[in-house]
């Protein structure tokens, strides 16, 4: 896919962001920019920041120092990263959903649809599976039809099949509704054929830039060591293919958006 | 029937009406500490109102609303786990309201009566209150509803979503301030925190969404009233722990027969 997404005026931009805990300083001087249509990647090993920084973003805390601009009126739909439903609480998943304030039966209904959650829809948020859950958690993120969704690592705790589903899902998502997505990963080798552009934190911004870059920078190679380097080129093929319900391999609909060659 | 049992059984009844709703919300977001820490901060109420010479309720619900904000501005700092700061904001307004009431030598208090509830005690003008005091706290609590329910499962969610977190977190602990003050009376300020989490946790596997459990949690709550009131008129036990008791018993009663259902063959 050309990338002239750029061209447009940024959905968000973060600019100079610094933010101190204490005396500790967990973001030094990071900028970012999300453009329609593009999805952009945060990795970074743990606790680099990655997710301070995309609470900074959502204007959940304010920084130190930087600022965060965005689209007049962008509506951002957000996917937490641990969402775990207390024991206590009876709740459905579709009325997890109606939580957002959008009610409308009809609307929660495809949402579900969309993420493959339709299923469960009836069924109590503490009995789904976390693969489920997360689809789920997505659902509700997108209910909204955002113009940027934010997501913070969506696919932790799913098995493989689900990740590459999950991803697929995400990727289809932007193709259809032209969204911005910022997703955070702390591993680089899932998202290389999903991501536009990845920037790679550890407290401040290692690099940045198209994946296959990124992935031979040497601060991503310091920070990941050479065996990532390694691991990568089982990761970096075209997804022309989903799996359905029973595993079997269905050919995708909009196949010529996911064979994509980088580089 | 007597009429003071009567006022005593409609005094239980709507503030275990009130009580069942936001103490589901207590138990969803594992506040039970929070409330505790309100009804120990009556005590001081009471004390102030004696030494002024006022009926008691007014400046319960002033003391209470008071640690309630104070409360919700102190979670925002760090420094202090939230249990930490409760249990000092808690025994220190218990022990002031102690220290207070032992300088009012002219003012005879049935201490017992404030702390553990008496039937006795409730005027029909009580009863007025509790109903009107309830009712305010229902209806308080089903504007704010939705969004309260949002950021109990996930606040930073709910903020991006556009709730007013800080302003629906106030008004939620305001409203737990005026159940502590209307249940004050019959319930009594220690037994306070049972009334609102018992009935909330015996309703919790007989529901399948939030309202259900807040609906039941009320009923189950007016049962314990029921029956503790009877209790407390046949033994002549105090009014409060009866309730609990009652409350109790049901919770026990609900978990064995849950353990029966789960042990015969389906």
């Amino acid at each position: 896919m050309n990338r002239d997404v750029e061209k447009n005026p940024p959905l968000l931009t973060a600019e100079g962001i610094d933010v101190r805990f204490g005396s500790r300083s967990v973001l030094a001087h990071v900028s970012l920019a999300v453009h329609r249509g593009e999805i952009v990647s945060l990795i970074g090993p743990n606790g680099a920041g990655k997710t301070t920084l995309v609470r900074v973003v959502l204007g959940l805390l304010a920084p130190a120092r930087g600022r965060v601009a965005t689209k007049p009126g962008l509506r951002i739909g957000y996917m937490p990263q641990a969402l775990a439903v207390d024991e206590i609480l009876p709740i459905t998943a579709a009325r997890f959903l109606a939580l957002s304030g959008i009610t409308d039966r009809s609307r929660i209904a495809r949402a579900l649809d969309l993420v493959g959650a339709a299923r469960v829809a009836e069924g109590q948020l503490r009995d789904l599976s976390g693969g489920e859950l997360r689809r789920v958690v997505l659902a509700r993120a997108i209910l909204r039809n955002p113009d940027l969704l934010v997501l913070d690592e969506p696919v932790q705790g799913v098995d493989v099949v689900g990740q590459s589903e999950l991803y697929d899902l995400i990727t289809g998502l932007r193709d259809r509704t032209g969204c911005g997505i910022l997703m955070v990963s702390h591993d680089l080798h899932v998202v290389m054929a999903t991501t536009d552009k990845v920037v790679c934190i550890n407290h401040h911004v290692c690099c940045t830039g198209h994946p296959e870059t990124v992935s031979r920078h040497p601060e991503y190679l310091a920070l990941f060591g050479p065996y990532a380097a390694q691991r990568l080129a089982l990761y970096t093929h075209g997804h022309d293919h989903r799996h359905d319900e029973s595993g079997e391999v269905v050919p995708l609909a909009g196949a010529d958006t996911h064979g994509h060659r980088h580089g | 029937m007597d009429d003071f049992v009567l006022r005593a059984l409609a005094a239980g009844l709507g503030a275990a009406l009130a009580a069942g709703p936001l103490g589901s919300f207590i138990v969803w977001g594992r506040m039970a500490y929070f409330g505790e820490a309100l009804a120990h901060s009556a005590l001081l109420g009471v004390a102030l109102g004696l030494a002024i010479g006022l009926d008691p309720t007014w400046p319960v619900i002033l003391v209470a609303g008071l640690v309630a904000l104070m409360l919700a501005w102190l979670q925002g700092s760090r420094d202090l786990a939230t249990d930490t700061l409760l249990g000092i904001v808690a025994q220190a307004s218990l022990a002031l309201g102690l220290v207070v009431l032992a300088f009012l030598k002219t003012v005879r208090v049935d201490l017992l009566a404030y702390l553990f509830g008496d039937v006795l005690a409730v005027t029909p003008s009580d009863v007025a209150f509790i109903w009107i005091g309830a009712a305010v706290a229902l209806a308080s609590l089903w504007r704010i509803w939705r969004p309260m329910l949002s950021l109990t499962v996930h606040e930073d969610l709910a903020r991006v979503e556009g709730v007013d977190v800080p302003k629906i977190r106030v008004a939620f602990m305001l409203l737990i301030a005026l159940v502590v003050a209307i249940a004050m009376k019959i319930v009594g300020l220690l037994p306070i925190t049972a009334l609102l989490i018992i009935p909330a946790a015996t309703a919790r596997r007989f529901s399948r969404n939030p309202e259900q459990m807040a609906v039941l949690a009320a009923a189950l709550g007016c049962l314990a009233v029921a029956a503790g009131l009877w209790g407390s008129f046949v033994w002549d036990t105090p009014s409060g722990p009866s309730m609990v008791v009652a409350s109790v018993a049901g919770f026990v009663l609900s978990r064995i027969g849950a353990g029966v259902r789960l042990v015969r063959p389906s």
